[in-house]
């Protein structure tokens, strides 16, 4: 009874395998978790709302012609003096809280972001910069990245912004300088590993210049971390901006973004006007958790070592 | 009829991954003496290391056991419930790994795990288990005992933690030990020491050894019987001498051949064409036959049975090599 | 070994130096120095007259020297807003925050060393998956806003707990605790809970991962055939192994407990050095402010020579060789 059993090999033509670009695979494995998808959703709901902020809210809460303190502190889903439902309710001197999320969302986002991006430029620069110049120059400029990152992020920005006063250029500079020694140390060890790789002794034998091999050649190959430390380091910047104001250190009131929003309903907490507080906390709840999820899975697809 | 005291006929182990079952081990079978050593030899991918790992009933997921037999002393290994195998591994049936750096934890004391050994399996004080212990050590020739029972395991050179590893085997005195390589990662020199010791050790306690290898020339001096095994089954058994010199299947020649002390200097080395098979897509027919000089057609349609030769020497193969007497053909797998 | 410590002890010490220089330089380049020594009302004269009589039209290196004496001694300026001394003032409400951040370690081991185990030895179960997730919101979540739902639930909706203060103290060996009255109790659960959670998530991440890859090594694998009980197995090979780099991880996250500690006292109300600090940033208390850097840098200094040496003591292979694992 020797037949062949089932998993005998059948000929296998040379098929024509239509090859996957590496972006189509990243992404095809990234929506294969569901719950990375989801987040993804979320993030992509976030911020195209806040994007088309002023054209979908029913009022733009820093114009204080359409602000009418009469409105103040009115429960969720009941109509205002100004003749729209407030769905969320209204705050402590009668800003609808939806707007006031969906601008608030504008800020924390662009903070973030746009802190995010400076850092991540600024520490690869210097990291790619410790790794190729090597010697004494890399072991000072990696003393201070450890230095950098032994101290804890918050204690780092408060510091910062009592020296600097508030303002949202003062929390974008101290959130960056609380960020770029990731990234920096991220890219050098990179970059290290890059170093030694034949393409850049193919590219060196050429006779390219070292910034021309530096930038064109090994950047590139260093980006995949990188992009995994943004999506983590936002989520936090935003958060720490989000702490920050809610001390009463971040954001002044002109600039309110979440953290400043949760702030400014504390104080009702207590007397049972939770919607001031919870739901601007909720938008912000929602933001972090979706650019982790998100974070996460691309840290999953990109790294081979820890699929199953 | 001469009771063994291991008897394995037909063991099946597969793995059940997302790229389909492979079947690591198709139809073993085996048997072992009392106090006898038993080579079991092949290349790595050959299930050889599965085989120990079945018998111990260590197969980790995706793995299992899904069909055979294993009978321990007349006990019936497959199919027993957990409790009750783990009543028998490292008392009954002891086993030594290859790389004594990675089966001995680095956190704990060389009495620690000496003793835990023995504590699983009997009610004694620490006190008796640990005289015991280092009686072991004394026995496979580690001075100063009683102090190297405090030691860690990274201060003892890989000779030394191999012995260890022997010691803690033997300390339960199980009828049958399996070493699963345990000299490969060892110095030369040193990998004949211990392979001395070790058979003394067997000799003097009765224990039965099977000792797993990739290597030839270890067996030809320390076993009484061989098993070679080709691709999750085993082409070949017999006695050791039988085997070595005048081997029945084409493979057991192949790997004779190819060795390096069997090759005349200035020609090139004898080596088997092709390369071992991926265990999840066998050919049909013999899973030797993509390799072998002298098949046919009937070798690569249908797999050849186990046939049985005088001098108690089995082998698959429609065309044996040797000339010794063809005994009896199964008419069954 | 000895010569092993005496290397670290010699960088902590460099690290201090480093660091109160850049302190001073810090404070005294942004901003006019004079603001760290006087408060804010004086008028123009008694400024000057004060700023002479401090030396502060002196070159800056002697100001330099005058600091580093000054610290020495104790002496760090006095508050504006407290009028005692600022370093004591820091010291004073030490207690407190080390009650909270000690007590919040504790729950991230109790909680998160169990859970993550679990999920590590059987990661395809559901409850697994369950508690990975709850890890991921743990540390997205930002800690304020935890403390403000946490009040939202247990004090405002539920009242089981106290919503802010710290319970009845009670003095041992010279120091306040407030651990021993249940009423003591009941004030820490939630703002050292709310400190923990970041913790408790990371724990559950470590000794998944940890325990995962211990349960792969050959010596699970060796000590099953040596019949052993899973449950021992477990218990004795596998959690000595992740103990190692669990407890040296923690240690340096107790620094980061301090830090965070600013968020939770000033939500709780809890009497703090961290809920000094932000009063002393929001009325711009300046000497508290250099007080409070002083003493945690200190501490940081002191909480990693102790872990190098605990890593080192529990590493069999680093505490018998002498080097590095």
């Amino acid at each position: 009874m020797s037949q062949s059993n089932s998993t005998a090999a059948t000929p296998v033509e040379p098929a024509m395998v239509k090859q996957e670009t590496p972006w189509r695979q990243f992404v095809r494995t990234f929506l294969e978790d569901r719950v990375a998808v989801t987040g993804l959703m979320m993030l992509l709901l976030i911020i195209i709302t806040a994007i088309l902020a002023p054209w979908i809210t029913p009022q733009n809460p820093y114009d204080l012609g359409t602000v009418d303190l009469m409105d103040s502190r009115i429960p969720p889903g009941e109509q205002t003096m100004e003749g729209y439902t407030a769905w969320l309710g209204t705050d402590g001197v009668g800003r609808d809280l939806y707007s006031a999320i969906l601008y608030g969302l504008r800020i924390s986002l662009m903070v973030g972001v746009a802190s995010g991006l400076i850092a991540a430029s600024f520490g690869m620069c210097v990291g790619l910069i410790a790794a190729y110049a090597g010697g004494k120059v890399e072991a000072i400029i990696m003393r201070i990245v450890d230095l950098q990152l032994s101290l804890p992020t918050i204690l780092v920005a408060l510091i910062l912004v009592a020296a600097l006063g508030k303002g949202v250029d003062k929390i974008i500079f101290a959130l960056v300088v609380v960020q770029w020694a990731y990234y920096a140390r991220t890219v050098r060890g990179t970059a290290l590993v890059e170093r030694n790789k034949e393409y850049v002794e193919a590219a060196q034998s050429l006779g390219l210049s070292k910034t021309r091999v530096i930038f064109r050649h090994i950047l590139p190959n260093c980006l995949a971390p990188v992009i995994v430390v943004l999506t983590v380091q936002t989520a936090h910047a935003i958060s720490l901006e989000a702490t920050l104001s809610f001390l009463g250190v971040g954001l002044p009131q002109t600039e309110p973004s979440l953290g400043v929003l949760i702030a400014n309903g504390f104080q009702y907490m207590m007397s049972g006007r939770y919607w001031i507080s919870v739901f601007p906390g909720l938008a912000l709840l929602f933001t972090i958790v979706s650019i982790n999820l998100v974070g996460d899975r691309i840290r999953d697809v990109l790294n081979p070592r820890l699929e199953k | 009829m001469v009771s063994h005291v291991l008897e394995i006929r037909d063991l099946a182990t597969h793995f059940m991954t997302r790229a389909g079952v492979v079947k690591a081990v198709d139809g073993v079978s085996l048997t072992v003496g009392r106090g006898e050593v038993l080579g079991l030899v092949g290349e790595s991918g050959s299930g050889k290391s599965v085989t120990g790992y079945s018998i111990m009933g260590l197969v980790d997921p995706p793995g299992r056991v899904v069909g055979g037999s294993i009978k321990l002393e007349g006990e019936e290994l497959v199919g027993m419930d957990d409790a009750s195998l783990r009543h028998i591994r490292g008392k009954k049936i002891a086993m030594i790994f290859q790389d004594p750096m990675m089966t001995l934890n680095p956190v704990l004391r060389i009495d620690t795990q000496m003793t835990e050994a023995i504590l699983a399996h009997e009610n004694v004080s620490k006190k008796a288990a640990l005289a015991r212990a280092q009686q072991a050590l004394e026995r496979v020739g580690i001075p100063a005992a009683a102090e190297r029972l405090k030691a860690y395991p990274h201060q003892f050179s890989g000779g030394m933690r191999q012995r260890v590893a022997i010691a803690t085997a033997l300390l339960n005195q199980p009828a049958v030990i399996i070493a699963d390589e345990p000299t490969t990662a060892l110095d030369v020199t040193i990998q004949s020491q211990i392979l001395a010791e070790i058979q003394q050790l067997c000799r003097e306690m009765g224990t039965a050894l099977i000792w797993i290898t990739h290597d030839l020339t270890v067996v030809a001096g320390l076993a009484q019987r061989i098993a070679v095994m080709y691709a999750g089954r085993v082409v070949e058994t017999g006695p050791v001498n039988e085997v070595l010199d005048d081997p029945i299947h084409p493979y057991t020649r192949g790997l004779l051949g190819s060795l390096p002390s069997a090759a005349i200097p200035g020609q090139p080395l004898d080596q088997i064409p092709g390369s071992t098979p991926s265990l999840g897509r066998l050919p049909p027919g013999c899973a030797f036959s993509p390799r072998c000089r002298y098949a046919t057609d009937l070798c690569r349609q249908e797999a050849p049975l186990n046939r049985y030769f005088s001098n108690e020497r089995q082998a698959r193969c429609h065309h044996p090599l040797s000339t010794v007497a063809l005994v009896a053909t199964p008419t069954h797998t | 070994m000895l010569s092993f410590f005496i290397r670290r002890l010699a960088q902590a010490v460099l690290v201090i130096v480093v660091m109160m220089v850049v302190v001073f330089f810090g404070v005294n380049v942004v901003g006019d120095p004079i603001w760290m020594l006087i408060s804010p009302e004086m008028d123009q004269e008694a400024i000057e007259k004060t700023a002479a009589a401090l030396g502060l039209d002196k070159p800056i290196i002697e100001q330099f020297f005058h600091f580093v004496k000054g610290l020495f001694q104790g002496d760090l300026g006095r508050s504006f807003v407290h009028g005692e001394p600022a370093i004591q003032l820091v010291l004073s409400r030490m207690g407190a925050t080390m009650e909270l951040a000690v007590v919040a370690l504790l729950m991230a081991i109790v909680f998160g060393l169990p859970l993550g185990m679990y999920a590590g030895l059987y990661p395809d179960r559901r409850s697994s998956r369950l508690i990975m997730s709850g890890s991921i919101l743990g540390f997205s979540l930002p800690t304020f806003w935890v403390g403000l739902m946490l009040i939202m639930l247990f004090a405002v909706m539920l009242g089981w707990l106290p919503a802010s203060g710290r319970g009845e103290t009670v003095s041992v060996f010279g120091f306040e605790t407030s651990l021993l009255t249940l009423n003591g109790w009941q004030h820490i659960a939630l703002p050292a809970f709310n400190l923990a959670l970041l913790k408790i998530s990371l724990m559950i991440r470590l000794a998944r991962a940890g325990t995962r890859e211990a349960m792969l090594m050959d010596y699970v694998k060796f000590a099953r055939a040596k019949g052993l009980k899973e449950s021992t197995i477990i218990r004795v090979h596998v959690l000595k192994n992740i103990l190692i780099p669990i407890i040296t991880v923690l240690g340096l996250e107790f620094g980061s407990l301090v830090a965070f500690s600013v968020v939770t006292e000033t939500i709780f109300s809890w009497p703090g050095m961290g809920k000094l600090l932000l009063e002393a940033i929001q009325r711009l208390d300046r000497p508290v402010i250099v007080a409070y850097v002083m003493v945690v840098v200190v501490l940081f200094v002191v909480i990693n020579l102790i872990v190098d040496l605990l890593y080192s003591v529990l590493d069999p292979r680093v505490r018998i060789t002498g080097a590095k694992a």
